[in-house]
């Protein structure tokens, strides 16, 4: 976790009908980390994401990734929404080589079905979306963006719509293509559970207009348990934050107190 | 899309697959027999009308029984007569829905994928779309005279608006969530067009080929009427002078088996492009 790889510089987005939904937003993301944005919906998460994968233009401020300003879709952000949005006239196999162009047949052959095989989904690679269950068509939705080895890897409460057991199985599924390369992951969710089992960092931010409400850092090792004590108190610690982001929209951010609370108590 | 699978979409990848395979059979071979079933009322009433002719309960002469008008069919047929007839307004539908197809969809496809064609050629389309395409039946003859140019033209315009609003509305409506797909991966616009626009619009496309077609065929009948010494629009009107219901009737069998094979034809053609439809009006 060296150098800056993606970083916010006053960012705003005012829609056209006026909505803030983003308003000087600064944040710097390390190589490798995995940050997880928190809050309520009408945050501005989805609008954030959009600005980063190049879908929307940002009204004030810039994104920077590795020193270079974004405009427009960048070959090194991929992006999972929050439905699968497969092709569905593609194989199971070409929607996960949908951006694998001007890659060599064999490669692409290798790489979509190591994809496949990480995903669990070789046997279904000839079958057509509509013939996959949700969370198997999401699974394909983030080997699509795997593949073409994104550095920056942008998740939009990509689990929210399924069950318990799915989104565990699919938390595997993620990190363990997230080891192969370690990209750098921007995961926006509204489950606190999901934020402390796979990010390093958990950003809660606030609506109206959107903004960064507080910054805490999960510094379990990983493999997570999600049964121990550790597991919980950040649980809780996030918790906390979220509550005071609803409570009191005034109140200064209780950044520095936890901090140093957590380095109290590891 | 995700359809009923999203429920059990926590259970294994083998059983998703056990329990998907036999479904697929099972509902095919429950639809065959009700295909039979659509034919029972038509032998029904034929039979009921045969025989109140045979034993003298109806007179015949307007209403011909089934047996005189196959017979009437069976003597086209050996006389080769049918075959003429058939083949012209055939030839006169193909050349007509090539023309107007084309146009359509050329045009349908410009004014779908460019706001600014759309409002350059959709408001005078939609007004030429308001006037009744028989209403140029007397101006086609004058420009174009009274052969295959003036009946042609006629049908290529009775097919042309189904296909231009069926095109341009595919385009209107392909989900912007796909679409967004291609631009995170940075498709160019033709590349787009060809990896996303395209396969999204074929199943509205079809259809709209479909509707054309039906059209078309629904127009010879008008083009035959205005003086033609061939095609089953012809025997029509020669069945009608002659006091023949019979040859009416017979005319109207051929073209419904003739309309009926070209539209599936077509389906039999462009299935393989949206095998991969997840609809019902995949049976239609
Ligand atoms: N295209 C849009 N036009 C106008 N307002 C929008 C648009 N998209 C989002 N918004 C508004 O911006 C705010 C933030 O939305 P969004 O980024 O979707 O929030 P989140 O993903 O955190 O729920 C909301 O108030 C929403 O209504
Ligand atoms: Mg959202």
């Amino acid at each position: 976790m060296g150098r800056f790889m993606l970083s916010f510089e006053h960012l705003s987005k005012t829609y056209a009908d006026g909505t803030r939904a983003l308003a000087d937003i600064n944040l710097t993301v390390h190589e490798g980390e995995i940050v997880a944005l928190i809050g309520g919906s009408g945050c501005g998460k989805t609008t954030l994401l959009r600005l980063i994968a190049g879908l929307d233009r940002e009204s004030a401020g810039r994104i920077r990734l590795d020193g270079e300003v974004l405009s427009g879709p960048h070959p090194a952000v991929g992006i999972v929404f929050q439905e699968p949005r497969l092709l569905p006239w593609l194989s199971v196999f070409d929607n996960i080589a949908f951006g694998l162009s001007g890659v060599s047949a064999a490669e692409r052959k290798a790489r979509v079905t190591h994809a496949l095989e990480k995903i669990g989904l070789v046997e279904h690679a000839d079958r057509w979306p509509r013939d996959l269950s949700g969370g198997q068509q999401q699974r394909v939705s983030i080997a699509r963006a795997f593949v073409t080895n994104p550095k920056v890897l942008l998740l939009d409460e990509p689990f929210s719509a399924l069950d318990a057991f799915t989104r565990a199985s699919l938390h595997e599924h993620l990190l363990g293509l997230w080891e192969e390369t370690r990209p750098t992951v921007v995961l926006v969710t509204h489950d606190v559970q999901e934020a402390v089992t796979l990010a390093d960092r958990a950003v809660v931010m606030q609506p109206k207009p959107g903004r960064i409400f507080d910054e805490l850092p999960l510094t379990l090792a990983r493999p997570r348990d999600r049964t121990g004590l550790p597991f919980e108190t950040s649980v809780r610690r996030v918790l906390t934050a979220l509550d005071h982001s609803l409570k009191a929209p005034q109140e200064q951010p209780q950044r520095e107190r936890d901090r140093q609370a957590a380095a109290l108590w590891w | 899309m995700t359809g009923n699978a999203a429920s059990n979409a926590w259970s294994s990848h083998e059983g998703a697959a056990a329990l998907a395979a036999p479904t697929s059979t099972e509902k095919r071979r429950a639809f065959d027999w009700r295909i039979l079933l659509g034919f029972f009322l038509p032998i029904f009433i034929a039979l009921l009308w045969e025989a109140a002719v045979t034993f003298g309960l109806a007179e015949g002469r307007l209403v011909p029984p089934p047996s005189r008008i196959i017979a009437t069919l069976w003597g086209l047929a050996q006389t080769g007569e049918l075959w003429t007839h058939a083949w012209m307004t055939l030839w006169r539908v193909l050349v007509g829905f090539v023309i107007g197809a084309l146009s359509g969809i050329v045009l349908g496809a410009l004014s779908g994928s460019s706001q600014t064609l759309r409002q350059l050629l959709d408001p005078t389309l939609q007004a030429l779309r308001a006037i009744p395409s028989i209403a140029w039946v007397p101006l086609f003859i004058l420009w174009l005279g009274i052969f295959e140019a003036s009946k042609v033209a006629l049908i290529a315009v009775g097919v042309f608006f189904p296909v231009y609003l069926g095109i341009a509305g595919a385009i209107l409506s392909v989900d912007r969530k796909l679409v967004e797909v291609g631009h995170v991966f940075r498709l160019s616009r033709v590349q787009l067009a060809r990896r996303i626009l395209l396969p999204a619009v074929l199943p509205e496309a079809v259809i709209a080929l479909r509707s054309g077609l039906g059209l078309g065929f629904m127009f010879v009948v008008a083009a035959e009427f205005m003086g033609a010494s061939e095609g089953l629009g012809y025997l029509l009107v020669d069945g009608q002078q002659m006091g023949k219901p019979d040859q009416i009737l017979a005319a109207i069998i051929a073209f419904a088996l003739l309309g009926k094979t070209a539209d599936s034809l077509l389906l039999a053609a462009t299935k393989p492009l949206v095998r991969w439809q997840d609809t019902v009006r995949e049976r239609l």
